[in-house]
């Protein structure tokens, strides 16, 4: 094992079971803190990826940015008294058979498909020609997304606010 | 088997994807049903750049991802303003007390 193995089975094992305690925690806010770990854990493995640009953009946006919008929904839609705040679950036995299932197949999928992996190779940085890309082969898509954020923004502001 | 590979990249992804719908279908709280759709589109996005990486596509997978961040920013805001507005109307936010619809 590597260095590089060490670091990705850790990044991993934060991802997993932080993601983990998200879906099982009682605690809203506490799973709201937890998704704050597997956010990390993902632009970890982002990075292992040579993906670094993403990476920063992960904890930028998500982080930065839909954590903080999530914690405000949490503390606008409950009446709140002390730091409890308790959600219910339902079908929770059904579902953890359908999905441990799901999993199941197509992780076994996964691992008995021949992928054909070409030798990449060694990670540069991506900043740069992810921007020329972005101004020239998707110019188009760039601006509708900008466009999209736009009316999301005016969208969910008239909707809060009425 | 130890060495990591595009496998072990792809495992994690349908680990998180399945704990991400658990979510979806488990819990009461519409925010907590948020939260399980941010873990599915990591996990989605996890696939486009381990395959752009092993795949050697370049650049395209890490920019589609971008594009998926960009979206799940936009879906947050926008599910937040519907669940505040369910909030303000009939103070309850579990899932499966939201049902005036169906009379």
């Amino acid at each position: 094992m590597t260095v590089y193995d060490i670091i990705f089975y850790l990044f991993a094992a934060v991802t997993l079971i932080s993601a983990f305690f998200v879906v099982t925690n009682r605690n809203i806010v506490h799973s709201a803190f937890f998704l704050l770990f597997t956010f990390f854990g993902v632009a970890g493995i982002y990075v292992m990826l040579g993906a670094d640009f993403i990476a920063v953009v992960q904890l930028i946006v998500y982080v930065g940015g839909i954590l903080i919008l999530i914690l405000f929904g949490v503390m606008l839609t409950n009446k709140i008294v002390n730091v409890e705040i308790k959600t219910g679950t339902i079908h929770a036995l059904p579902a953890s058979i359908v999905l441990g299932l799901f999993a199941g197949a197509i992780g076994a999928a996964v691992l008995n498909t021949n992928w054909k992996v070409v030798e990449s190779p060694d990670p540069v940085p991506t900043t740069a020609a992810i921007g020329s890309m972005l101004i020239n082969e998707y110019a188009l898509i760039f601006e509708l997304l900008g466009i999209l954020l736009l009316i999301a923004l005016i969208g969910a502001a008239s909707m809060a606010r009425r | 088997m130890l060495t990591v590979g595009l496998t072990h990249f792809l495992v994690i992804s349908v680990v998180l994807f399945s704990l991400g719908m658990y979510g979806v279908i488990t819990r009461k709280n519409a925010i907590m049903v948020l939260m399980g759709i941010e873990l599915i589109l990591n996990s989605a996005n996890i696939n486009f750049i381990a395959f752009a990486k092993f795949g050697n596509f370049g650049l395209q997978g890490q920019i589609i991802a971008l594009f998926v961040i960009v979206l799940a920013a936009a879906e947050a805001a926008i599910a937040l303003a519907i669940v505040i507005n369910i909030y303000k109307n009939i103070t309850n936010i579990n899932v499966d007390e939201i049902d005036s619809l169906r009379d």
